[in-house]
């Protein structure tokens, strides 16, 4: 037997639904604190020289938050892009290709963001 | 696209609507989305420089040290701060509170004005105590 549901279920434009919606919220509550400790570092930074970036980013508390925090931003953006590019995009393929640049891109940050974190940690 | 065989009615479309204060607010929260989306090369930039050489450090910090780096910044650090309220309002619509007529102008009026109130804000602190 097919029910309704089974008949209609993954049918949307991102073939998917409630969890991106629950992700969205749930990064988006993350966000929160660890983009104001995200700013805290950055702006006491600011004008600094290489190597007190280095000593700063190098303190374990600081790189796990800065590691926390690209993890639950890379996760939102891409959750974001997702729903943008289904907005406005019809042709499917097209809608396709974006869809899979939106994973790409937002690995590629998290990759080269991560490689410099744990190179400032360990690999100086 | 293939031919609609009948005229259907369209939804509304953006035409059709006046200004209101809810509708700049959500455009607004969208287009900071996307700017703070690539604004992440910003971030990996730094962070790779700091990472490789005192000459790769150098290119980054000069870029960011000059009047358009400071620029980019400044409005990077707006687009954070507006989508970070713009994301509260949300989760206080979520919770099915300030939906109602003069609750929800009042939302969209304290998310930029608080946005713009924090940047600067954010951007006195850190000339105070820049290094």
């Amino acid at each position: 037997m097919r029910t309704p549901f089974a008949r209609i279920h993954g049918l949307g434009s991102g073939h998917s639904g409630t969890g991106h919606f629950w992700m969205q919220r749930l990064t988006g509550i993350a966000n929160l604190p660890l983009v104001i400790a995200f700013l805290v570092v950055v702006v006491s930074l600011a004008g600094s020289s290489q190597a007190s970036v280095i000593a700063t980013l190098s303190n374990p508390f600081v790189a796990m938050i800065m590691t926390a925090a690209l993890i639950s931003v890379l996760i939102h953006m891409r959750i974001g892009m997702q729903v943008i590019i289904e907005d406005y995009v019809h042709s499917e393929l097209r809608k396709i290709a974006l869809l899979m640049a939106n994973t790409f891109f937002t690995l590629a940050v998290g990759i080269a963001a991560g490689y410099a974190i744990l190179k400032i940690n360990f690999g100086l | 696209m293939a031919e609609p065989r009948v005229e259907r009615p369209l939804s509304p479309h953006l035409g059709i609507y006046h200004f209101s204060i809810t509708m700049a607010m959500s455009i607004l929260h969208r287009i900071t989305g996307g700017a703070l989306y690539f604004g992440t090369l910003l971030l990996v930039w730094w962070l790779l420089a700091a990472a490789s050489s005192s000459r790769q450090f150098d290119i980054a910090s000069a870029f960011f040290a000059s009047w358009f780096g400071q620029f980019i910044l400044f409005g990077y650090t707006w687009a954070l701060l507006h989508h970070t309220l713009g994301g509260i309002r949300h989760f206080i619509w979520d919770t099915g509170h300030g939906l109602q007529p003069g609750e929800r102008e009042f939302l969209g009026y304290a998310t930029i004005t608080g946005s713009v109130v924090l940047t600067l804000v954010v951007w006195t602190l850190g000339y105070m105590f820049k290094g």
